[in-house]
């Protein structure tokens, strides 16, 4: 399997880290790539989109020309794990504010939700299937509303935090900030299962 | 500050890594950097060339321009307060700025102390010339560093020779044997615990941007290719000839840093980048601030 980190801006270290941790111990094939330009997207399997700041990854996809390609590999259904700023790239609308970048996932998400930095914290939360997960928010977004078909995976003081949407995982906090890798195991299952579907369609 | 909180702190330097954080000193400024593709704006009431160029004491910034500025983007807002000038750091706490320099570009409050940053919520960052100088900020409560750099002149030699030292230092320690840590660590003035990290991951503690005279794409990418995991740009965008222009390119270079080709096309027609000034010709020689 060829997993792809977004690299244009944020912290894409720590989730290669945990792809390769989760590789070393693993008996499937997995390769971490970074994507920096528009031929760094091919032969996908799956993809994650980073925190960091969503307004400088939003305009670097576009500058570097990947906006295009990477919202067509979306939607097309590569699996697809967005952390933090990545949750406001894939989000289709912005709360008071009328920018929108890949517009993949039906949520509105409200960008800086808790304030400032002082405003950030950590908590524990079962995450779907996955048992007290430790959500770290850095000045956090959270979704105030989703499309019916969206799965909540997780909740936080009555705000959604976690979502799941066909292929698409958009979480507002940072699994990658913890050395728990659960939830990037159950991305790389989807990521497993998109590959064996995508074999026996021909 | 609880370890929580620390983590937390160290954690938003991540999130900056692989961004440029411009110096800003208006909400219009503040405003061209975000759209220009800035991770993060340093509010301050001159950039470090004037400060220079002015000469006298140069204190923290009015706290109603920095409320300006965090009115004026969504991205975090950092802002600098004078070494060991605690008080500032407070007030700059009080206004919930995003990240505080402790920084030796504005004139220092206190010639022995820096302040106890393990006393704050909000985090700081630091800037240093060599390992010594970035575990002691970090033993203080630092969770972030960058070089120091020469800041207002525009000459990246300073920055180079601070990076270049500090990694070099680094690769030192992690081929020392564990026996030999200990006379290390009382050899550059630091605790054993943070020495005994660096031995084992190669690395510091937390996130370490460049800064100080950058000016250009080129600088911009060669700090990268140096190891720096972000870069700071002080006078160098708002002082040149195209502020917008320079600001994107610099960002992107910062991005593709490994990609000569777009850095070259990234390089064309910026316009004047901001006249330098060699280190043998000015006065105040700020990196000698707070070691």
């Amino acid at each position: 399997m060829k997993i792809g980190i977004l690299a244009v801006q944020g912290a894409f270290i720590e989730h290669e880290a945990q792809i390769t941790s989760i590789a070393a111990r693993s008996v499937d094939q997995i390769e971490c790539i970074q994507i920096r330009q528009r031929k760094d997207l091919e032969d996908l399997d799956g993809i994650i989109l980073p925190g960091g700041e969503s307004t400088v990854q939003g305009k670097l996809l576009r500058d570097l020309d990947l906006f295009d390609d990477l919202q067509k590999l979306i939607l097309q259904g590569l699996p697809t794990l967005a952390t933090c700023a990545g949750l406001i790239l894939l989000a289709r609308t912005l709360e008071n504010d009328p920018v929108k970048h890949l517009a993949t996932l039906p949520v509105t998400v409200q960008r800086n939700a808790y304030g400032r930095q002082l405003g950030s914290f950590t908590v524990s939360s079962d995450v779907g299937d996955i048992n007290d997960f430790p959500l770290v928010f850095i000045r956090a977004p959270y979704i105030t509303s989703a499309g019916p078909e969206t799965k909540i995976l997780t909740t936080v003081d009555h705000h959604i935090v976690g979502v799941e949407y066909k292929n698409q995982i958009g979480l507002a906090f940072h699994p990658e900030m913890t050395r728990d890798t659960r939830i990037h195991e159950y991305f790389l299952r989807k990521v497993k299962s998109w590959c064996s579907c995508l074999q026996c369609t021909g | 500050m609880s370890q929580t909180q620390y983590e937390l702190n160290k954690g938003l330097a991540q999130m900056l890594k692989g961004g440029v954080i411009m110096d800003v000193t208006t909400p219009e400024q503040a405003k061209i950097a975000e759209a220009a593709g800035a991770c993060a704006v340093m509010a301050l009431e001159r950039i470090p060339a004037d400060i220079r160029a002015a000469g006298g004491v140069s204190r923290m910034s009015d706290p109603k321009m920095i409320k300006g500025i965090q009115e004026a983007v969504s991205i975090p807002v950092m802002a600098k307060c004078r070494i060991g000038h605690f008080v500032e750091a407070q007030i700059l706490e009080a206004v919930e700025i995003d990240y505080i320099d402790e920084s030796e570009v504005l004139s220092p409050a206190d010639d022995i102390y820096h302040i106890d940053k393990r006393q704050f919520k909000v985090p700081f960052v630091c800037g240093a010339r060599d390992l010594g100088e970035a575990l002691r900020r970090i033993n203080e409560g630092a969770a972030m560093i960058r070089t120091k750099g020469e800041p207002g002149t525009g000459d990246v030699v300073q920055a180079v020779r601070h990076m270049r030292k500090m990694n070099a230092e680094i690769r030192k320690i992690a081929a020392l044997s564990e026996d030999e840590l200990y006379e290390e660590a009382k050899q550059i003035q630091v605790p054993f615990d943070l020495i005994s990290f660096v031995h084992d991951n190669g690395r510091l503690p937390v996130v370490n941007f460049a800064a100080g005279g950058v000016a250009t794409p080129a600088d911009a990418a060669l700090m990268m290719q140096l190891g720096a995991e972000g870069v700071f740009v002080g006078s160098g965008i708002f002082k040149s000839g195209d502020p917008a222009k320079r600001a994107a390119a610099i960002v992107q270079a910062v991005t593709n840093y490994q990609d000569a080709k777009l850095i070259a096309s990234l390089s064309e027609d910026l316009g004047e980048a901001m006249v330098g000034i060699n280190p043998n010709e000015i006065k105040i020689i700020m990196e000698e601030r707070g070691i």
